[in-house]
């Protein structure tokens, strides 16, 4: 039997797969004013918090994200999967919030929560650091286990694999600490009907940086410490032959070409 | 007036069409030529409420209402007819009898079973020479002893032969100028079901004869007040209307949408083929007439919710998506060029699956019939 406990699962919002991605010349930064959704990378982490709680029905899962309002349709869907509430930071003072204002920010949101165990995605769909986690461990000073591909709880303590290119570290840490799992670590669910008819009645808490007792001057554009100074295409690959397969010819020629080059 | 789904709704849609795009489109083309029922989809269907969306959830099902219904079922019908019409089917014609007519000790024998999708459901309404004309079934119970003695047959059964299907509701003649409905559980002796019928799509769906000689089930088994089964069943098939016109909505968007990226890839002439205005003026026309199909049918979802008469515009929804399929999944066929007569773009069996919207659940003369007479001609 487990002890209860309270998870926190960091979401992002990111531009829905179907949507057009485009980044505005003027600000540097991504439009997200395209239809958005969850981040598929952080619905692994709120299936891991939701098989915590189907093992132990006291488990209280609680979604924390940084966005705009209207990301609360988004979030809905992991109300929908089973979390039980939402707390989003929406504030026009956290716009722009480079990697060590949106820390700041949600290190807070963190904090007021004070939960056993928090739980990241890999990577957002979007920007793709895969550095969030880290930052965040390192403001609350609280132990970290990246790229878990399982997790369990047992006296107090996470028990976690992590997946390495020659198989499998098993690292261990007390809690509270911060996870941040891999997508191969299970198949997230999808939200029931009766779970999106439910969704609606569960709490989405809207607080704004002063709620969380974060200075204007440490969030947004003011708190961000980096600055995006150019954007350019990438570089197109000039002198790269294409070869098309015609009934396995492909093969031959691909090894042709190598060994010409001394390659192999 | 509302254009805007309300955000349950809107994420009803985005979750069936993310279960459907990945956990359907990947098995849809094997299903299909294999000729194999979709258990495994049925079963994930079932545990995410998907077989009893309109249900109330104190017989076992979702508790939705006739919107979300469409929704799910068009979205289905986007990526595999198949799947759709056994939930369409389970649904409108297995269940919903049970629930409109049932008594309560017949809702609790039945419903928890079926609406959360552990058993399927079935109606037997047609027969070898009862087909437009439904009110000539042959098929006969008599009253015999206490139960009802069935002689007669069935055909083109959705969801009555499968290993999970539980139970048929046929129309029967209870005596020479009435009609009723009783519930044939399946395995009651004298109840026979023939192999599946070799069909021309919805190949992963089950479709079966059924004959009846002596079987015999309790009296309690009739539905309703004896000879009630003819307005039973044409009431039945109205609320049926709207989901199978929103499958012609569904099968016309992804048959569109397969159609719009073909023409963008394909080039011909030097350009892609979208370019050519003959091209883009018919995946105009597609976009079009889909969305003139997609407000029919939601309206007539509306009404029913609403509690209003939807009858009329059930059988304007499935008259309409029953032809716009056609002519959809045929441009878009066209613009496929040969490979679309090849089985290795989907855009083959959606051509195959689309012609029966436009017979089961009324031919499109009978709608026109219904319409008609809702018109008072
Ligand atoms: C100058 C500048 C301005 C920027 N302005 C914006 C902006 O206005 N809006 C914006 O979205 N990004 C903005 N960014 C990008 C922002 O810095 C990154 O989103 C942030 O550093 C996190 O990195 P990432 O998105 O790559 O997340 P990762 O490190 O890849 O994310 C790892 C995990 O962290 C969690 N996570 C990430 N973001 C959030 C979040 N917002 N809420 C909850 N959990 C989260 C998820 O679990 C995720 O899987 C800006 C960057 C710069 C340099
Ligand atoms: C795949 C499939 C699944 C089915 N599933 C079920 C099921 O689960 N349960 C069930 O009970 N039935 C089911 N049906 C049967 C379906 O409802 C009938 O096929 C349909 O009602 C037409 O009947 P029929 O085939 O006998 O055609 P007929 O009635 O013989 O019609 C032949 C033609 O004559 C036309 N016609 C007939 N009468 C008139 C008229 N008065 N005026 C103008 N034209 C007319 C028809 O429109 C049609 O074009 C299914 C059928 C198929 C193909």
């Amino acid at each position: 039997m487990l002890a209860p406990v309270k998870v926190a699962v960091c979401m992002k919002e990111v531009p829905a797969a179907a949507a057009p991605k485009r980044i505005d010349p003027g600000t540097k930064r991504l439009d997200r004013s395209v239809e958005g959704a969850l981040n598929d990378f952080d619905t692994h982490a709120l299936e891991e918090a939701l098989r915590l709680k189907d093992s132990a029905a006291e488990t209280e899962v609680v979604v924390v994200s940084m966005a705009p309002e209207r990301a609360s349709e988004s979030l809905r869907k992991a109300l929908a999967m089973g979390a039980d509430r939402v707390v989003l930071v929406s504030d026009e003072a956290a716009a722009g919030s480079d990697l060590v204002a949106t820390t700041a920010v949600l290190a807070a949101a963190l904090e007021r929560e004070s939960p056993d165990l928090t739980l990241f995605g890999q990577q957002a769909g979007d920007a793709d650091g895969a550095v969030l986690w880290a930052a965040i461990a390192d403001r609350l000073r609280l132990p970290m286990i990246s790229q878990a591909a399982s997790l369990e709880l047992q006296d107090g303590k996470v028990r976690s694999k992590r997946q390495t290119e020659f198989g499998y570290d098993v690292l261990e840490a007390p809690l509270p600490c911060v996870v941040a799992v891999s997508d191969a670590i299970n198949d997230p669910r999808y939200p029931s009907l009766k779970g999106i008819m439910g969704a609606k009645k569960k709490p989405q808490d809207v607080v704004s940086l002063a709620d969380l007792g974060v200075e204007p001057g440490r969030a947004g554009e003011a708190g961000s410490r980096t600055a995006v100074l150019a954007l350019a295409e990438p570089p197109s690959r000039g002198d790269s032959r294409r070869i098309e397969d015609d009934g396995g010819s492909a093969a031959t020629e691909i090894l042709s070409y190598l060994t010409e080059r001394k390659l192999l | 007036m509302n254009y805007d789904l309300s955000e349950e709704h809107a994420l009803l849609r985005r979750t069936v069409r993310e279960f459907a795009e990945q956990r359907i489109a990947p098995v849809a083309e094997e299903l299909d030529r294999e000729h194999r029922f979709p258990y495994e989809i049925v079963a994930e269907l079932a545990e995410l409420g998907l077989m009893g969306i309109p249900i109330p959830e104190e017989y076992g099902g979702s508790g939705g209402d006739t919107l979300g219904y469409a929704l799910s079922i068009e979205e289905l019908t986007r990526i595999d007819s198949s799947v759709a019409i056994t939930v369409a089917a389970h649904t409108s014609l297995g269940t919903m009898p049970i629930l409109l007519y049932g008594s309560e000790e017949q809702k609790r024998k039945w419903l928890p079973d079926l609406a959360s999708g552990r058993k399927l459901g079935a109606f037997g309404l047609t027969e070898p020479d009862a087909g437009s004309d439904a009110g000539a079934a042959q098929t006969r119970a008599d009253l015999r002893d206490g139960h009802w003695v069935v002689n007669g047959s069935k055909i083109f059964i959705t969801n009555a032969g499968t290993d999970i299907s539980g139970c048929v509701t046929i129309a029967a003649r209870t005596s020479a100028d009435e009609v009723s409905n009783v519930i044939v559980p399946n395995g009651t002796p004298g109840y026979d079901i023939s192999a599946p019928l070799e069909k021309m799509g919805w190949n992963a769906s089950d479709t079966r004869e059924l004959s009846f000689v002596d079987c015999t089930v309790p009296e309690g088994n009739l539905l309703g007040p004896r000879g009630q089964g003819f307005r039973q069943f044409l009431e039945i098939l109205d609320g049926g209307r709207i989901s199978v016109a929103a499958m012609g909505v569904g099968l016309a968007q992804g048959a569109y949408e397969q159609a719009l990226g073909y023409a963008r890839e394909r080039e011909q002439f030097g350009r892609p083929i979208a370019k050519l205005q003959a091209v883009s003026f018919k995946l105009a026309d597609m976009a079009t007439e889909i969305e003139a199909g997609r407000q029919l049918v939601y309206k007539a979802a509306w009404l029913k919710d609403q509690g209003r008469p939807f009858g009329q515009e059930a059988a304007m929804a499935k008259l309409y998506t029953g032809i716009l399929s056609n002519r959809v999944v045929n441009e878009a066929l066209q613009i496929h060029g040969g490979y679309g007569y090849m089985e290795e773009y989907p855009i083959a069996r959606f051509y195959r699956d689309q012609k029966v919207l436009e017979i089961g659940e009324g031919t499109n003369e009978v709608q026109r019939m219904v319409i008609a007479r809702h018109l008072g001609l």
